[in-house]
Order: C-alpha cells, then sequence, then structure tokens
C-alpha cells in the first residue's frame, strides 16, 4: 500500500492568491494512499523542507508529491529532500500549480478545482514510480569556442588556463572580431589594437589552444559532455607549414581592387589577402570569388613569387570531426549598412558612412591612416554630423531595442574628430544619451564641455545631398521641436547592431533558442546570463544582445568559469529519464520482436541490435537496447515500438495511463 | 471599359483642369468615368482631427454608393480623396465595431469590395500597357516629379511605392519621353492646408521645393494632388518673394503631361488654367 505525502505550496501569494492551498490540501489529503497532506507558504524555505523530510520519516512516506512552481525552478530541490530523508529521489513528482494554475487562472472554485485535478494526477502517477538511480557519463575536457573575437578570445584564453584543451574556431582568415577594426575605445581612448593584440598572440602560442581561422562548424551531434562537431577548414589554398607570412605574394598579386571587409570597403585588397597588418595568423587566404586564377583559370602569379612553394591551388575544404564537452558560442554581432535607411539616402551618398566605417578611418592602421578625410573625395571634413539610433529604438524600422554601444563610441568619435580636426564643428543628433557604465558618464561630458561637440537633442528626418554638401534637416527638441538644418561634410550614422547572418542557421545546428531578432538566448535574463536552455552550451558576447567590449569579456569569463566547472568533474551525473527495452525470465527473455522499427527512429543513434545467446553461444533471439548513455529520453521509440515493449523511465505507458484515468475518473 | 470616378471638391473648384486632363486621357484610351451619384465631402483635411466617426462615415458613405451604383473600381484623382478612401477602408475592414456605427449613420450597406485607384496606379494599370505607339509628342523635358505628403503614406495601409524616396510617376514620367532628375523634396510638405491662412509659410515650404527643382535643372514639376499644385502654382508669387527671384517653372498635373505626349489638344487638358504660364 502506497504512503503518499503531498505538500501544497503558497508560493508567498502567487499560487494563494488564485488558489485555496487548504482546500487542495485537505481535499487530496482524504484520497486513498495519501498518508500526509499539507499546505505552507513556502516550500521552498528550509522550514519548508524540513516539514516534508519529517513526514518521510514519520509518517514513512514511499512517494512525494510537492504542488508548486514549475519543475523547471525547484524540482533538483525537492529530489534531493526526498534523498536526505533516505527516499528515492525519483519518487518524488512535482505538480506545477503556478504556471499551469495560479498564474493563468482567475480566482475561483473552478481554479481550485483545477489545482486538486493537478496534483491528484501525480499522486495517482508517484504510485507506479520506481526507484531510479542517475546515469554517469564521461566528460570530454575539451570546450569548443565559435568565434574568434575578443569574447571567444577571452573565454579560449580564460579556459585554456585552468589546464584545459580548447579548440577555436573563426571563420573569417584572422582572429581578432570588430575589435581589430576600432581604433580607440571608451571611456579612456586607449588603442584598441595596442589591447588586443597581445591576446591574440596569446591565443596563437598558447598549448592549450588549437586554432583554426577561415572556419565554420559544419555540424553537431552529441550532449553536454559529449559533444561531436565537424568543423569545415576552408580552403586557404595554401600550405600553412611552408608559408612563412613573407607577404610577397599579395604584393604581387595583380587583382588588387577589391573592397576590404576590415576596412568595411573604404579601402581595397588583393584576392590572396591578409586582412589586416597585425592579423593572427600572419598567413595569407586566397579569396576564389575574385582571384583571376579561379575566375578565368589563368594568373597563378602568387604561385610564381612564393618562395617556398606553398601556394596549393587544388586544395579542398576539409571536414574534420572533434570530440568536445562544452561549447562557447561567441559569433558576435553585425551593424546594418546604410541601405537600410532610404531616409537618409538609401547608401547613395558615399559620405554617409557607418560608425564602424568611421572607427576604419580614424585608426592608425586605416586606409587614411588614421586621419579623418572623407570617402567621396578624401578632404577633411569641416562639419559632421553623427546620428544616435540609426535604426535602433525604431519599432517602425523592425529594430525596437537599444543597440546600446552607440551613445559611447558616437562620443568617442567626436572626440576623436575634434581632437583630430580642431577647426572642425561636430554635431550629435541624439534621443537620450545612454551612458551608464562605469567612467561613461564622464566621458560624454567630456565630450560635450571639453572638446565642444554639439549635442542636439532630436531625430533626423532626412539627408540629402546638394552642391557637394550633406543637406541633413533635423529637430532640436529641447527648443521647442526647432526645425536644425546642418550643411555637413560628411555624416556617420550609429546604425543599429543586429544579429549577424546566418544566426538562425548556427542556432538550429547548434540546437539553441534564439530572439526574435536572431539573437541566441540565455537560458534567465538575470540568473542564467552565459547559459542556453542546451546543456553544455554558453553564451559570450554580442551574439545575445548589443554588448560592449567590457560586458563582452566579462561574460565571456563567466561562460569560461562555467565551462571549467563541467570539467572539474569526470563524469557527469545525468537524469535516468531514458528508453528501456524490457527484459523477461526464460524462455520469452523479452516482448520485443526484434523488428528494430526503433532503430530506425531513433535520433541519436542510441539503440543497437542486442543478441541473446545460449550457454552455448548460439543465438537465440535479437532485441533492440537502448544505450544509457546517448539516450536523449526524447520518447520517439515508445511512440514506434508495435509491441509496447519499450518505456521511457518515469514515463512508462503504466504512469500516463493511471494519469489520464485520474482525470477521467469520479473521485 | 467603365471605372467609377470620384472627383472631390478640388476637381470641381480650383483644379477643374485636373479633373478635365483625367477625363480627356481616360477618353483618349477608351475608358468611362462614370462620376459617383450623390457623392459628398471625404472628410479631407479636417475631420480626422475632429471626429473619428465623422471622418469615417464621410468616406464610408462615398464607397456604399459606389457599390450601389454597381461600380466595383473608382478613380480617385486627389491625393487627399485617395487617402481617406483608403484609410477608412482599412479601418473598417480592421474594426467590425466601427463598420457597423458607421452603416448604421450613413444608412448604407457597406462591405469594402470597391477597389479604389489613385491617379498613379490607374495610369498604370489601363494606360500604360496600352501607350506604346500613342507617344506622338514625348515630353522631352526634365522633370521633377513630386509626390507630397498624402500620395504615398502612411505606408502601412496604402502599401503604394517607397514611403522616403517614391518612384512611380518618375516610372510614368519616363515612359512619357521626360528625363526625370533625382531630388531631395520628393515628399516634403508644401504648406497644404495653410494654402488659405498662412501663405507666408506656405511661401517658404514651396519656395524650397522650387527652388531645389530649380537648382537641379528641372523644366517642369509634375504633381498628382490639387493641393500640392495649388500650393506651387497658385502661390508662386509668395514662393518666389521667399526665393527672392523670379523662378517660372510650370506645375502639371501627370494626366496633363501625358496628355501632351499624346497629343492632346492643350486646351481639354486645362493647360490655360495655370497661374504660372505652361511654356513647354
Amino acid at each position: 500500500m502506497s504512503k503518499i505525502g503531498v505538500f501544497v505550496c503558497h508560493c508567498g501569494e502567487n499560487i494563494s492568491s488564485t488558489v485555496d492551498c487548504e482546500k487542495v490540501a485537505a481535499t487530496v489529503g482524504k484520497y486513498d494512499g495519501v498518508a500526509f497532506s499539507v499546505d505552507y507558504k513556502y516550500m521552498c524555505s528550509d522550514p519548508g523542507q524540513s516539514i516534508i523530510k519529517s513526514a518521510i520519516a514519520e509518517k514513512g512516506l514511499t512517494g512525494v508529491v510537492v504542488a508548486a512552481c514549475s519543475p523547471r525552478m525547484h524540482e533538483p530541490t525537492f529530489r534531493k529532500v526526498c534523498a536526505e530523508a533516505g527516499l528515492n529521489p525519483y519518487m518524488c513528482e512535482m505538480a506545477n500549480l503556478r504556471e499551469h494554475c495560479s498564474w493563468v487562472h482567475e480566482k475561483g472554485e473552478a481554479t481550485t478545482e483545477k489545482a486538486i485535478d493537478l496534483v491528484r494526477i501525480l499522486v495517482e502517477k508517484v504510485k507506479y514510480n520506481q526507484s531510479l538511480s542517475s546515469i554517469k557519463v564521461p566528460v570530454t575536457k575539451t570546450a569548443l569556442v565559435i568565434g574568434g573575437g575578443i569574447a571567444g578570445i577571452q573565454a579560449s584564453l580564460d579556459i585554456a588556463n585552468t589546464g584545459h584543451k580548447v579548440i577555436l574556431i573563426e571563420k573569417d582568415p584572422s582572429i581578432g572580431g570588430h575589435m581589430s577594426q576600432l581604433s580607440e575605445t571608451f571611456p579612456t581612448l586607449d588603442c584598441s589594437q595596442c589591447i588586443l593584440t597581445p591576446r591574440m598572440v596569446e591565443v596563437a602560442q598558447h598549448p592549450n589552444i588549437t586554432l583554426y581561422t577561415y572556419a565554420e562548424l559544419e555540424s553537431l551531434e552529441g550532449f553536454i559532455g559529449n559533444f561531436k562537431a565537424r568543423i569545415r577548414k576552408k580552403s586557404k589554398s595554401l600550405d600553412e607549414k611552408l608559408c612563412t607570412g613573407c607577404g610577397l605574394c599579395t604584393t604581387k598579386c595583380p587583382t588588387k581592387k577589391i573592397p576590404s571587409e576590415f576596412n568595411e570597403g573604404l579601402g581595397n585588397r588583393t584576392a590572396i589577402y591578409v586582412p589586416f597588418p597585425q592579423a593572427v595568423p600572419n598567413k595569407p587566404v586566397i579569396d576564389r570569388i575574385h582571384c583571376t586564377y579561379y575566375t578565368k583559370g589563368k594568373c597563378r602569379i602568387c604561385e610564381k613569387v612564393c618562395p617556398t612553394g606553398a601556394i596549393r591551388f587544388d586544395q579542398e575544404d576539409q571536414i574534420i570531426e572533434v570530440e568536445v564537452g562544452a561549447i562557447v558560442v561567441a559569433t558576435g554581432f553585425a551593424v546594418k549598412q546604410p541601405d537600410f535607411f532610404p531616409e537618409y539616402g538609401y547608401g547613395k551618398y558615399a559620405d554617409v558612412i557607418t560608425g564602424l566605417q568611421f572607427e576604419r578611418l580614424a585608426s592608425a592602421s586605416g586606409p587614411t591612416l588614421g586621419e579623418i578625410r572623407r570617402p567621396s573625395d578624401g578632404k577633411i571634413p569641416e562639419k559632421i554630423v553623427f546620428l544616435a539610433c540609426a535604426g535602433s529604438r525604431d519599432p517602425a524600422k523592425g529594430i525596437p531595442y537599444c543597440s546600446k554601444i552607440c551613445c559611447m563610441y558616437i562620443a568617442k568619435h567626436a572626440m576623436l574628430y575634434q581632437h583630430k580636426v580642431h577647426s572642425g564643428k561636430s554635431y550629435v543628433f541624439y534621443m537620450d544619451i545612454r551612458a551608464g557604465g562605469k567612467m561613461y558618464e564622464e566621458f560624454v561630458r567630456r565630450a560635450i564641455e571639453d572638446d565642444g561637440v554639439n549635442y542636439i537633442r532630436g531625430r533626423v528626418s532626412k539627408i540629402y545631398e546638394k552642391n557637394g554638401k550633406l543637406i541633413v534637416n533635423g529637430v532640436d527638441t529641447l527648443l521647442n521641436a526647432m526645425p536644425v538644418e546642418i550643411e555637413a561634410d560628411m555624416v556617420v550614422l550609429a546604425t543599429a547592431g543586429v544579429a549577424n547572418e546566418g544566426a538562425e542557421e548556427l542556432a538550429q545546428k547548434l540546437h539553441i533558442s534564439y530572439d526574435p531578432y536572431k539573437f541566441f538566448a540565455e537560458a534567465h535574463p538575470k540568473l542564467k546570463p552565459v547559459e542556453t536552455n542546451t546543456g553544455g552550451i554558453f553564451l559570450a558576447g554580442a551574439c545575445q544582445a548589443p554588448r560592449d567590449i567590457p560586458e563582452s569579456v566579462a561574460m565571456a569569463s563567466g561562460a569560461a568559469v562555467k565551462v571549467a566547472g563541467l570539467f572539474s568533474q569526470d563524469e557527469l551525473t545525468r537524469e535516468p529519464i531514458i528508453a528501456v527495452v524490457n527484459r523477461q525470465a526464460a524462455p520469452v527473455y523479452s516482448s520485443c520482436v526484434g523488428c528494430f522499427l526503433c532503430v530506425s527512429a531513433c535520433p541519436y543513434q542510441a539503440i543497437e541490435k542486442e543478441e541473446i545467446k545460449n550457454r552455448n553461444g548460439e543465438v537465440i533471439k535479437s532485441i533492440a537496447k537502448v544505450n544509457p548513455g546517448l539516450c536523449q529520453g526524447c520518447g520517439t521509440c515508445v511512440a514506434f515500438c508495435r509491441t509496447k515493449s519499450i518505456d521511457i523511465q518515469g514515463y512508462t505507458h503504466e504512469q500516463m495511463y493511471t494519469e489520464v484515468m485520474a482525470l477521467l475518473n469520479e473521485y | 471599359m467603365t471605372l467609377g470616378f470620384y472627383p472631390g471638391c478640388s476637381l470641381k473648384g480650383s483644379s477643374r483642369e485636373y479633373a478635365e486632363s483625367v477625363l480627356a486621357v481616360a477618353k483618349a484610351f477608351d475608358i468611362h468615368l462614370e462620376e459617383i451619384k450623390d457623392w459628398n465631402c471625404c472628410g479631407a483635411t479636417a475631420a480626422h482631427n475632429m471626429n473619428k466617426e465623422l471622418s469615417l462615415a464621410l468616406p464610408a458613405r462615398i464607397l456604399s454608393l459606389a457599390e450601389k451604383q454597381g461600380l466595383t473600381e473608382i478613380v480617385v484623382p486627389c491625393a487627399a480623396c485617395y487617402s481617406r478612401l483608403t484609410v477608412t477602408k482599412h479601418e473598417l475592414s480592421e474594426n467590425p465595431a466601427l463598420k457597423a456605427v458607421v452603416t448604421e449613420a450613413n444608412d448604407l450597406a457597406y462591405t469594402g469590395s470597391v477597389s479604389i485607384l489613385n491617379i498613379v496606379q490607374m495610369l498604370d494599370k489601363y494606360i500604360i500597357p496600352n501607350l506604346e505607339g500613342r507617344v506622338v509628342k514625348p515630353f522631352d523635358h526634365k522633370v521633377a516629379c513630386y509626390y507630397g505628403c498624402l500620395l504615398v503614406r502612411p505606408h502601412e495601409i496604402l502599401k503604394f511605392d517607397r514611403e522616403e524616396d517614391p518612384q512611380s510617376l518618375d516610372a510614368l514620367m519616363l515612359k512619357a519621353g521626360a528625363t526625370p532628375i533625382d531630388w531631395a523634396f520628393k515628399t516634403e510638405c508644401c504648406g497644404a492646408g495653410l494654402s488659405v491662412s498662412r501663405t507666408s509659410s506656405v511661401g517658404r515650404l514651396s519656395g524650397k521645393i522650387i527652388g531645389d527643382a530649380k537648382d537641379r535643372g528641372a523644366e517642369a514639376i509634375i504633381v498628382a494632388c490639387p493641393m500640392c499644385h495649388s500650393n506651387l502654382d497658385m502661390r508662386r508669387d509668395a514662393i518666389n518673394a521667399y526665393l527672392g527671384e523670379k523662378v517660372d517653372i510650370p506645375v502639371l498635373y501627370i494626366t496633363q503631361a501625358i496628355g501632351l505626349a499624346i497629343g492632346l489638344d492643350r486646351k481639354a487638358l486645362g493647360l490655360q488654367r495655370h497661374f504660372v504660364k505652361v511654356s513647354v
């Protein structure tokens, strides 16, 4: 005879404001097999847990139902309580009275009735629960980091420094990401390259880090602690071992007019190229889309000039397979291009540029060697207008969120411009100045007060070109919506930070969720900012939302600690919620008839054939067998099995049927 | 063929030449424009700021009358009327409660079955496909196509052309043999309803439009709205006062320009009615 304890939680007022908890406990207490039933304000609190523990001890409970919140929140808590009291933790079930009942219904009889129903089906289910023990799986103590920007670099270094192996993949020919494109950084105005390149070099030289540039994730299988990743190493058309990085090929390449991605199209590069002087690795790749040999079948000049014979025109993409225990996704973000803004000229004015392009103009390694010169004619602009919130905070453009970094980098841009062009005039159109951060507000005040940047609170309705000037029509909302017209020489749009192209596809490969803007979703907006909903996969940097450098680095270190924590265990404990094929005594052995439909149905390749042999080693019967290390408990095989020979532990046919009957029967 | 026709007040008054040219061009292509009987004011421009139900009931009555008359497609040349009728159709299809109120107020059945064409859509659908071989006097001028505020806004409702940098008039004028210029004031405000009450403001706002067209070498300005036309044409003295010079670029309705291109009589197109002499 079952002795079940029912513990109804008020969750403060979360449940008790619409559900009569006392009545739930009293009603359920009268059911067959319920030996104890009580309600309490906070069942998850210490006193609440003590109630459960002492009830198990005093009443000799054989099963426990906690009627509280979602099992996602507190199932581990209550299972632990049961285990501490000597009851198998899998004899504990949770009825979700909060999310499934009290939060979604009005106060009333029917709501309490529904709560009673929810508890009753679990009471009936728990009568059929079996003691289970968790499964131990080994951990592959190697991490995969996807994306070699500052977040990926930081995460890789932090993990590698704990003594674990890291595989870092980067889709571009060099690591460094957007940070390598920046001129100076806020709020200190120190050079971005100067603080970044030592980290890049450290990555390349770290004994625990294997770096694959020009490489992308092809596919991913497995689960926490035991992932199998296939990585596509795109062909660089180069034998990297032979290449010394002398750079002769890039100087001799005749195809020189390809817009440089690193310079955001403001400068050109060759078809065989190293993206920037401090690139890591400092070895070229051939861009096959533009290379004359690949497009027209002639040239091969790089091959002729290469002193070590390192060029490999016939090199193919290589797929490598690696086993990793954890993954850090640090794929970063993109910025909207000016052609997104019809009101600012659809990208047809050369001197209307993005913030990232301005970084290249201001950078010593940029196309103008750090002089602020406008793209159209190379003149130094005497008047420059910066537009904050170009796209951001604009629901009409589909980007209602704040891109977060723009207020700060615009102040920096205006400041850099004033430092370089003393006679110049700079204007910033803004909605609000969002400078929350250490030394951030002071930085913006410095731009306004010390460097004389003109801040105008208002938006710009239109930019058009006239007589070589860009006419900026805006409004000053602090001057009673006074129209403002500025004849500018150059306009910088702080275009919205958006998810990378292909973010959705990558999320689907990784089985992680993403938000409506295609940024990757954290597991909890406050308490699990670097975790995803998929165990063993973590997030760092701007792939999760627009982030500045300090935040990206902090997130990366956070993700690294999560990985290190995972790797500190030799074995991971997994829920025993997996499929099992029934076994019986001879001569039946199992009701499985060996049709192996389940083998083809299983998405995780977790089912194999097992041969049952007699003492002479002769095969008597072939049946299905589930590999507990691979099974994810999805239940697909259960649905496929024609003889009902497979059950999911904890969710058996018997338990499901009982739950349904508990709802249908009169009590 | 026959299409419904809603002229609105302007086309019966200050912009008679717009109506004349619309009817003349339609006739040249064997299109009979059948006026909606007993039509009323569309409610522009004041009603939607005063009383929402009234502002919907007025256009709804026009659409109901068109339905009653058996018309399935109506041409609405005035951009303000086009805006009011289209917005009403949209609002009533989105909001059944409002539709009930409006139907009761008008005491006329309303199903929303009538499709509404502005002049650009009408030309695009019924004239341009048959234009080949009909252009006898190409409108060989540099033209600035001016769309004003109502023809392409709000885009969510009208779903017509591009809101910020519209192209439809330019495309039509290209077909008529003109060279449309790329300019900056296609959708800027002309001063619209201030034409009578604050002429000096119209001088400034329309002055910027005329000034930019002139600077970029336009020989004519092409419009599709009576309000735009009256501000740019009738208020030319105020505009010239603002600009500090005498600018005599004529302002033509799109139908007048197309009419000239297909060789219609200038008088039939009402060109003599303009304040700024149409010298092109």
